[in-house]
This record gives structure tokens, sequence and C-alpha cells, in this order.
């Protein structure tokens, strides 16, 4: 097995990568292309998270200190754009880009220049989508929910954030198609569809909620621009339009998008557990069918988001049983995983450590998900920081620590060297105990009523705001930790073909670093595994 | 039912008091008292019954969390390579996995019926005694009494808007319920059926009140209803909750609640007064 690949290897040495920036403006090999959509993200993760420290510095204390509220609503709108469309979703693309074909065995992803026009886009959209901070009327202010009336409101920027969501939907739409195309046709021969490693099967299933709901966002904003600007009154009340219907199809999109940001995630860890537990996964099928149980209702519940918008009775009790049900293939998936390390043998490297705080915290997230699916308790949550805790334990250590974890696992098959383990770890507690103190105050702010979006607030709400606030700059701060590891990720030891001491899966067959061209002869699934043994 | 408010409040103290030591914060902030861990039990029917399945939900999801997480860390000291651990090569079990498709399932139905019946009652809101339409504008609430005839604007009291620009040199601490304070607050009467027509003129807004148990969206173009029965007398406030443009933090509600007589008393006077300005401006 190995040998096959060191001969393909050998035989490609004279068409290595190209020399200086146009091997990254015109590359079409995936493991570049990987490369740029992961440094864009963290970028963006930067860029999204400065924007965070400023709200949160803004509210350490009750009265402004640093920003007026028109600025503070407009950071409350681009760092959600930003984290969502620029850091986390782009995050999990870099990951299938680089593993997805080294995973099924594939020599690249199956549509290569299309790949690099998908990732080319998204510069030029956030560009466009950050430089309208500095146009007349500032930044989009209405919330990354763009709801109207209110984001009509919007100055200068707004055809520029309009623009800038079709681009970023058409990166999506594109990335999507080429991962669906390279999965369904380009696995090894005897890989079929229930041996795919998870983290192919969990991005298949993302692959198509992108497809179905990036084009309902693009189909949204655009009846915002002809609402603005030819005069049509879709969601203008005045003109007989319905300002609720935006609200409907926005969350037919946002609902599964909400998905689209997590099942990656699930994937990631469900490749790293069973890593460091020298055990199996547990249930590999029932995951399969967990997720796309979940995908399948994810389709079904987007008015969970709307309980206080007044909907009829019915249609209130329908989403919030359809909402619960969610609880049960998600709770599958948790089972697995705890399953998965039971007995088994496990050890305590950086990306395990994130995976295991991924399904701690994570369900937490699942826990305050399940009380707000309960519509009469929602309406009492909707729209304070209740919400706002929910969904940043979800996304930070969900979403984003599975990718911290993803990055750790993988790294050493990337660069051909082991990180630092130190720093790692002291990027994983640090990490852990800040995004704790900065997210769980926000429970209770939300349950004494404090509403979201609000730059200032009364007094009593000041101990858990000032908590949460020395939480976020420590967060901040912590993730330094990270760029060191990453500036210093050559420096360590040799990494064997394996790297660590059990993982399962074609990537890991490969030299590491990984060479520029892998498996141009498709391998053989059954071989691998038995040369695992 | 006071005295047992106060107990709590004593009690938020004594843990706020403990949690903040742990955290070293305890200097900045011991001056004001009123602070929360959870929810309001609130003063109607309905606002108790949303606390109680709120703390339902919340109990099973402790519940639930302790068998899983007990699992875990318990397999997290004991299978580890450290200790020995050797690995075990099962990943199959057919009856642990359809038991825990099948107990989820039981447990959400548990919560899902009392859930059902609550949602029932909120909506109805039939047979009013006062009916009031509540009108949102970017940044203030306008009240108007259907059939009292009166109608007034309510907005951010003069202390807080001098204190909350910027530099404005006014300690938020030295304002009394600062940015929850109103000009002219909505009166209604104990224990009578009061039903809120929501609508706005601008953007949408919400009026959240936690104690009322009422978050509703108020809508250019759509008029939405919602109602509750105060048991009893007091001031509660609540904030604007749907993110309506740069003054959103600084609209806030605030709902007394009177007796009966107190309230008649008051309609008649805002009557007088209404039509002593009218006549004025003639």
């Amino acid at each position: 097995m190995t040998t096959a690949v060191a001969d393909s290897h050998e035989a490609h040495e004279d068409h290595g990568p190209a020399k200086g920036l146009t091997r990254w403006l015109f590359t079409t090999n995936h493991k570049d292309i990987g490369t740029m959509y992961l440094i864009f993200s963290l970028v963006m993760f930067f860029v999204g998270g400065a924007m965070a420290l400023i709200i949160r510095s803004e509210l350490a204390t009750p009265g402004l200190q640093f920003v007026h509220p028109e600025f503070f609503n407009q950071m409350t709108t681009v760092h959600a754009l930003v984290m969502v469309f620029g850091a986390v979703m782009p995050a999990f693309v870099g990951l299938a880009n680089w593993m997805i074909p080294m995973m099924i065995g594939a020599p690249d992803m199956a549509l290569p220049r299309m790949n690099n026009w998908s990732f080319w886009i998204l510069p030029v959209a956030f560009g466009m989508l950050i430089s309208t901070l500095f146009m007349p009327g500032g930044a989009p202010a209405s919330g990354w929910t763009m709801y109207p009336p209110l984001v009509l409101q919007t100055g200068d920027a707004f055809p520029f954030l309009i623009f800038s969501v079709h681009l970023m939907g058409l990166s999506s739409i594109m990335g999507a198609i080429n991962i669906i195309v390279t999965i369904l046709n380009m696995r090894a021969p005897d890989m079929w569809l229930l041996k795919m490693p998870m983290f192919v099967w969990t991005w298949l299933i993302t692959a198509y909620l992108l497809i179905a709901v990036m084009p309902v966002l693009a189909g949204a904003v655009t009846m915002l621009l002809t609402d603005q600007f030819f005069g049509t009154s879709f969601f203008l009340a005045a003109g007989g339009g319905d300002p609720v219907m935006f609200q409907h199809i926005f969350w037919f999109f946002g609902h599964p998008e909400v998905y689209i940001m997590i099942l990656p995630a699930f994937g990631v860890v469900s490749e790293i557990i069973p890593t460091f537990s020298r055990k199996p996964l547990f249930g590999h099928d029932s995951m399969v069918y967990a997720a796309s149980c979940i995908a399948f209702l994810s389709f079904i519940v987007w008015a969970h988001h709307m309980f206080t918008v007044g909907m009829p009775l019915s249609g209130q009790l329908f989403f919030m049983f359809a909402t619960m049900l969610i609880a049960v293939p998600t709770g599958v998936k948790i089972f697995n995983w705890v399953a998965t390390m039971w007995r088994g043998a496990m050890t305590f490297e950086t990306p395990m450590l994130f995976s295991l705080a991924f399904v701690f915290l994570f369900t937490i997230g699942g826990f305050s998900g399940l009380m707000l699916a309960v519509a009469p308790a929602d309406i009492q949550y909707h729209d304070t920081y209740f919400v706002v805790a929910h969904f940043h334990y979800v996304l930070v250590p969900g979403s984003i620590f599975a990718l911290m974890a993803g990055a750790y696992y993988w790294l050493p098959k990337w660069t051909g060297h082991m990180y630092n383990e130190t720093a790692g770890k002291w990027h994983f507690w640090l990490s852990t105990i800040f995004v704790n103190l900065t997210f769980f105050p926000m429970h209770f702010l939300g349950l004494a009523g404090m509403p979201r979006r609000i730059p200032d607030y009364s007094t009593q709400f000041t101990d858990f705001n000032t908590m949460a606030s020395v939480g976020a700059i420590g967060f901040g701060v912590s993730q330094l930790i990270f760029v060191y590891v990453l500036l210093t990720a050559k420096k360590g030891a040799h990494a064997t073909d394996r790297v660590w001491e059990a993982p399962r899966g074609l990537e890991w067959t490969v030299p590491s670093p990984a060479p520029y061209h892998t498996f141009d002869t498709p391998p053989k699934l059954r071989v691998a595994q038995e040369s695992f043994e | 039912m006071a005295a047992c408010r106060r107990v709590r409040q004593v009690n938020n103290i004594m843990i706020r008091k403990s949690l903040l030591s742990v955290l070293g914060l305890t200097g900045a902030s011991a001056a004001h008292a009123d602070w929360a861990l959870n929810m309001p039990k609130g003063i109607t029917e309905l606002s108790a019954e949303t606390y109680d399945l709120h703390m339902m939900v919340f109990w099973w999801c402790v519940a639930i969390g302790i068998v899983v997480f007990g699992v875990m860390i318990f397999s997290l000291f004991k299978h580890r390579k450290s200790v020995g651990a050797e690995p075990a090569s099962f990943s199959h079990s057919t009856t642990a996995e359809v038991l825990w498709t099948a107990i989820p399932c039981v447990i959400l139905l548990i919560m899902a019926v009392p859930a059902a019946e609550t949602m029932i009652r909120l909506e109805d809101s039939r047979d009013p005694d006062v009916s009031i339409v509540v009108t949102g504008y970017q940044w203030k609430w306008h009240y108007k009494y259907q059939d009292e005839g009166v109608e007034f604007y309510s907005s951010l009291a003069l202390p807080s808007v001098e204190a909350r620009p910027k530099q404005s040199g006014v300690d938020p601490f030295s304002v009394e319920n600062y940015l929850l304070e109103v000009d002219r607050p909505l009166v209604v009467p104990r224990g009578k059926k009061v039903r809120l027509l929501m609508t706005s003129n601008d953007v949408n807004h919400a009026w959240y009140v936690p104690e009322l148990a009422i978050k509703k969206d108020a809508i250019p173009g759509i008029i939405n209803e919602a109602w509750f029965r105060a048991e009893e007398t007091g001031t509660f406030r609540g904030q604007c909750a749907e993110l309506c443009g740069k003054d959103h933090g600084y609209m806030p509600i605030v709902v007394e609640v009177v007796e009966a007589d107190a309230y008649q008393a008051w309609v008649d006077t805002r009557k007088a007064g209404d039509a002593q300005v009218a006549q004025m401006e003639k």
C-alpha cells in the first residue's frame, strides 16, 4: 500500500507546486486550496473576534464607555456575519478540501477549477462586507438576520451587504457541489457508502443542506434589494407586503444553516474519539442515520425562531413538537460517542481534549436548546441573553472546538512534524476555562430578562456582564497560543505516516507531510485496514 | 408571597456573594441588590405555569446530564491507557441503541403535554375586560385604551436620558432604575383580563415584561394579541426585545398594576387631563 503511494509520489515530483504568488492564485490542488480556506477562516476568526471584544468591552460595565449605539449595532451584525460565513463555514470547507480526497482515496477534488473559484470569491465578498464599515451610514446594523423593515434603513452599505451575501452563497454552493461530486464519484473502489468515514458522511449531508438552502437566502436578500431600489413591496406592509414572510424565508435557510455549521463538527469528533479511545466508533451506521434524520428535521423546524411573531396556535404546536424531536437523533450521537469511549484505552492529546470538551459543552448547548424548544418557555427566553448563551455554546465550544480538534489532529499530516503539545494543552485549558466564563453567566442574564443586542443595560445586570467580558478577553488572548502553535508547527519531531497510535483511515497510509499529489491510483480500503491490524 | 420573594432575594444575594468572592470580583459591585439567577415566577397564573415548565425541563436536563456526564467521567478515569486499560473492540449493541432512542421519546412526551396545554391557554385572549392597543415607535411606546378613550406615549424617563450618553458624567449606579424607568407607565387593574393589541408604526419591536410572561412582536401591518391577568399590585419592568435600530436599548416598558378603584380614578384623571389638553389646543 504505502509503496504504491510512494511510487506515484515520485512520478509526480517533476510537476510539484508552482512557485510564488501564482501558485496560490491559480492552484487547482485540493491541498493548496484547503490551506487557503483554513488560513482565510483563521484571519476571519480574529477579525470577528476583535469585533466581539469591542462588544464585550462596551458591555463590561453599565453606561456607554467606548462606542455609540449605532456602532455597537454594526459590531453585533458584522461579528455574526464574519463568524458564520467567514470563519466557521470556510474552515469546515478547508478541512473538507484537505481531508475528503485523502479519506476516500481520490487524487483531488472532482472539479478543481471550480474549487479555486469558490475560494477566491470569499476574500472579495468579505473585503466588500468589511469595507462597509467605512461607508456613509456605516456597516449594516440590523443584526445578521437582516429583518425588514429595519434592514431597509441601512445606509450606503445596503447593496454591498446584499451582494456580499450573494457571493458567499455562490461560493458555498460551488463548494457543496464539488464535495458531493467528489464523494459520490471518486471513492476507492471498495469503499461503498456505509464504509465511508463519518467526516465524509457528515460533509455529504451538509453539502446537500447547503445546496438546498443557500439559494433560498439569495432569494430572500434579492427581494430585500428590489424592495429597496425597485419599488416592490415583498416585505413592506404599506404596499401590501408582509415583514413576517421574510422571517419565514430567512429561517427556512437559517435553521439548516445551524446544522451546516455543526454536522461537519460531529464528523470531526467522530474521527478523533475512536483514535484516542483505541476502539472503533460505536454505532457507525446509526450515526449516519442520526445525521440524516437531523438534516431532514432541520427543514421543518424553522419557525421555532419565531414563537413571538404571532403564529396560529396549531403552527406553534407543530414547530414545538418537531423541534423537540431533534433531541432524539442528537442524543443518539452523544450516547454513541460516550459508548465509543466506554471500555476504551484513552489518552488525552490536544485533539482528544478538544473533542471531549466538545461533547461536554455541546451537550450543555443541547440542553438549553431543548429548553428553548418548549414554546411557552421560549416566549420568555426569546431574544434575551439566554439565546445568546445557547447558540454560543453550540458554536464556540461546539463548532470551533471541533475545528481546533481537527486542526491539531491533522496538523502533523499536513506539515510532517508534531506540533508543540505543551502549547496545545495550554491553548485547550485556557480556551475551555474562558469560554465557560464568557458564556455561562449569559444564561442567568437572559433568565433575569436582559434583551440581546443592547449597548447598555440596567445596573442589576452588571456582575454577570463583567464576568462575561473578562472571559471574552481571556478567550481572545488564548487563541494567540494557537497562532504560536501554527508558527512553530514545523519545528517539532518528524511525524510518522500514521502520526497517532491507532487512527484508521486512508489518510494515514500516505506519508507525512502528505505529498502534493496523493492516490493517483485508487487504493484498496481493505488492504489499508488490514495494514492497521 | 412578598416575604417569600424577599427570602429568595436574600438567598440570591448570598449565592452571588460567594460566587463573586470565588472569582475575586466582589469590590466593584456590592451596591445593587436586585439580582437574579433564574426566571421570575411572575404575577400571573400563566407566568407561574411558564416558570414551572421551565423548571421541569431544566430538572430533566439536569437528570440526563448527571447520567450522561456521570458515565463519561467514570469512563474518563477508568478507561484510560495510563491506568492500564485494554481497549475492547465492540462497536454495536442493538439493545442499547433501541433503549437510548426510546427513552428520550418518552421523556419528550412527558414534557410536550403540559407545554401544549400552557400554549393553548396563552393563546386564549377571548373576553377581555380591558383592551389596549400598543404601538411601537423608534424609540418609544404608545398606549391607547380602546374603551376608556385614554392614550399616551411612554418614553425613557429623564434621569436615564441624561445619564445614557457617552461621557455624560452621570454614574449609572446613581440613577434609580437606570434604563428601566419611563415618563408615563402603563396602568392596569389587578385581577382583570387585559388584552394587548400590538402593532408598530415603523420597524419590528417586541413588547417584553418578564413578570407577565409576555413577549410579543409589534410588527407594522400586523396586529398581534397577548393577554394577562395580574394577581398582584406593583410596578413591573421590561424592555423592547426586538432589535429596532440605534436606540433599541432605550425604550423600556413599565407596567403599574393597581386595584380596580385606583385604576378607575386614574382613568378619570387622565381623561380630564386629555380633555383639558384638547381644549387648550383648540
